[in-house]
């Protein structure tokens, strides 16, 4: 191996990447992009639950509890429909993904035994909403509850029970409409690095293929080595830049908090750079036009990093022969990494195992993408 | 001396398709060779073997003392090549594009300074070196590709038709510099399909479908190689003319070359006969008119030829 071959190399390389505006924009607008709409997108969805509210009681009560949903800013109270078959149509529609009925003697059973039921109907189709829904609801009762039970209590002349108003908390907090986008922004830099390393290299050599540079290329005693090494430099640096973007917008900018060391996420974050960057050049060696390479890359890291990641459907909650197949996904290793060491401020010793995959990945894929390129035409 | 290159029966097949069929060549060291054929001839093919770019299907090479099979990173570092292809960065400019081949062929960084500035006033870019090369017209290209090929001070250069495409008088200044390097002591193997530019080399070598049919100086080839004597007639009905010639006494072969014919006879007594032959047939005609072959009479005489003529070398 030469390191001036390698650094000529990874020199002409640099100054494509910078002539040509594509990759520019993939390696600098595409990260903002992404992180704009999954950032926001992602959370919108789940902050603002449409609710439909089927107030059979219409007291001052009611009125009250309605009122307290609207100011939550969890809920946008759509439709108050008049009867049982409105509240069907207004789901089937897609107005609202939950309906909450207030039965005709609410505030009565409330006054005289201090209990009172409100059934609520989440629609299931968005586990994950639902799932984020269901607990904003109980937040919102949480907090109506405490207040009727300390008013309860002063008008039937005893204490207001002290227990209520601890359990509250908790409750809210675990709750918390931030919770869900501190578990998903996470798993979006990994989208992203794996869409920006994967599709940017796999140009790097389908170009030189296409534009009929190669030959003239593998006519030098450049070592295949050395042209990998070479070729993928820029774009580890492009990758860990990109990364240290979006890692540094979870942080400061959406307030994901950060308990871990940055000294585990760089590293980590390094080594899954390195196995995008080479399923990237080796789908660039195999696939000779650039157009083939770029789907078969996006194929290769878009799809199993969002379906079988864990980023949008819960591992845990899979098929067994799903999940069997996850433990392929080099992505589910790296997300969670990222968001033990946001979350939890894991350190690689927590994390052993996800950090012993990821080096096994990246060593398998790395070792054969430089046995992949051949100084031949045939 | 030993020879810069030496082909023996080298052979490439592409399933059952064979495009080099049991070549022989060799290039004395210094020597300008002109590989010549139509295309699909298998030039380029062959050119490719003796870079160490295509595996030989069968035979050896042997280039700058090389074998290309065993030793291809070894041929490469003392061969200068240019692709049939343009194969330059358009989007890096001149001086980008010789660093970084001053670079992969680890050109000493004391003379890639003074390389560069030669290669660039090779190719006539004096005052262009930041330009794009993509926005070069087909001449300068050719000759910055040339400057690249030839930064590392190969001792053997393989040129896959370096001029096609190029504008005449751009062709003639490229083969300057072809010259001006073979006398330098530096051994070209240039493939073209322009007849004309055979003239410009020491040997050619004519190559069809796959086999080396003649090769020889040019001098020498249009002696050697036609058989015949060659006479050119002007007629009215080129097509018809071509057809009833066949028949005529005396005659080898019968070719168009523009609006004209040119008749291969076996002796120049047959040529008297031709006119009142074609006035016969309602064909008229000029008196034929004793020319001097050129090589591309040579070249049709030899790939028309029935094919157990056994190859002269
Ligand atoms: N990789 C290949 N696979 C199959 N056939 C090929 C390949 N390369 C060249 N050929 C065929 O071999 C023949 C010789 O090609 P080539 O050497 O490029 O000819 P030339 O350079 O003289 O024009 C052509 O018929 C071409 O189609
Ligand atoms: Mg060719």
């Amino acid at each position: 191996m030469n390191l001036g071959r390698l650094y000529a190399i990874a020199f002409k390389e640099t100054l494509q990447v910078w002539r040509d505006p594509r990759s520019l924009a993939i390696a600098l607008l595409m990260p903002l992009l992404q992180m704009v709409v999954l950032g926001y997108g992602v959370s919108l969805d789940v902050r603002r639950v449409g609710l439909c509210v089927y107030d059979q009681e219409r007291s001052q009560i009611s009125r009250e509890l309605v009122e307290r949903f609207t100011a939550s800013d969890w809920f946008r109270i759509n439709a108050k429909p008049p009867d049982d078959r409105a509240v069907r149509e207004a789901m089937d529609r897609g107005d609202c993904a939950a309906v909450m009925t207030i039965p005709v003697n609410f505030s009565r059973v409330l006054a005289e035994t201090g209990k009172a039921s409100l059934q609520t109907v989440f629609d299931a189709t968005d586990v994950n909403t639902t799932n984020i829904a269901t607990g904003y609801a109980q937040g919102v009762v949480g907090m109506i509850t405490a207040d009727f039970e300390s008013r309860w209590a002063a008008s039937h002349g005893v204490q207001p029970p002290t227990v209520g108003m601890i359990d509250l908390r908790p409750r809210v907090w675990f709750n918390e409409g931030l919770d869900s986008r501190n578990f998903i922004i996470p798993g979006v830099v990994a989208i992203i690095l794996g869409l920006v390393g994967a599709q940017l290299t796999s140009l790097t050599v389908s170009r030189e293929w296409e534009r009929g540079t190669m030959e003239q290329l593998i006519s030098t005693p450049v070592t295949a080595l050395e042209l990998m090494i070479g070729k993928l430099a820029p774009y580890f640096m492009i990758g860990l830049f990109d990364a240290a973007f979006c890692l540094c917008a979870a942080a400061f900018w959406f307030q994901v908090p950060f308990r871990g060391g940055v000294g585990t996420l760089i590293l980590t974050t390094a080594l899954f750079t390195l196995v995008v960057l080479g399923i990237g050049y080796l789908v660039s060696v195999r696939v000779r036009s650039q157009l083939g390479a770029s789907q078969i890359a996006l194929l290769l890291t878009m799809l199993p990093t969002t379906l079988l990641s864990g980023f949008t459907f819960p591992i845990d909650q899979m098929p067994a022969a799903i999940r069997a197949v996850t433990l392929f996904v080099y992505a589910r290793y790296y997300v969670t990494i990222v968001r033990a060491v946001f979350l939890k401020g894991s350190t690689i010793g927590d994390l052993r195992l996800p950090v012993m995959s990821l080096v096994l990945f990246a060593a398998i894929i790395i070792w054969i993408a430089a046995r992949s390129f051949h100084k031949r035409l045939d | 001396m030993t020879d810069a290159v030496i082909a023996e029966r080298l052979t490439k097949t592409f399933g059952a398709f064979t495009a080099v069929d049991r070549l022989d060549l060799t290039i004395a060291k210094g020597e300008i060779v002109g590989f010549i054929g139509p295309n699909g001839a298998g030039k380029s093919t062959t050119i490719r073997m003796l870079c160490g770019l295509l595996r030989p299907s069968m035979g050896r090479a042997v280039v700058a003392g090389f074998d290309v099979g065993r030793e291809p990173e070894a041929v490469r570092a003392h061969i200068g090549y240019m692709s049939q292809k343009f194969s330059l960065y358009g989007d890096l400019t001149v001086r980008e594009n010789l660093r970084f081949f001053g670079g992969l062929y680890l050109v000493p960084r004391d003379q890639i300074e003074d390389r560069t500035r030669d290669a660039v006033e090779m190719a006539g870019l004096r005052g262009r070196e930041d330009a794009l090369v993509r926005t070069l017209a087909g001449g300068w290209k050719q000759r910055l590709a040339l400057g690249c090929a030839i930064l590392h001070r190969p001792p053997v250069l393989f040129l896959d038709e370096p001029t096609s495409g190029v504008e005449p008088e751009a062709r003639r200044r490229f083969w300057e510099l072809i010259h001006r390097l073979a006398s330098e002591g530096v051994t070209i193997l240039v493939s073209t399909h322009y007849m004309d530019e055979a003239e410009y080399c020491n040997r050619i070598a004519l190559i069809n479908a796959g086999r080396l049919v003649a090769s020889g100086s040019p001098g020498e080839l249009r002696r050697r190689e036609l058989g015949g004597v060659l006479f050119e007639i002007e007629c009215s009905a080129v097509g018809t003319a071509l057809l009833a010639l066949k028949r005529a006494p005396g005659m080898i072969d019968v070719a168009i070359f523009g609006d004209k014919l040119h008749v291969l006879l076996d002796n120049a007594s047959s040529a008297t006969g031709l006119r009142p032959f074609l006035a016969r047939q309602g064909i008229d005609a000029s008196p034929p008119r004793a020319i001097t072959a050129s090589l591309e009479d040579v070249f049709v005489q030899l790939v028309t030829r029935p094919h157990d003529i056994t190859v002269p070398t």
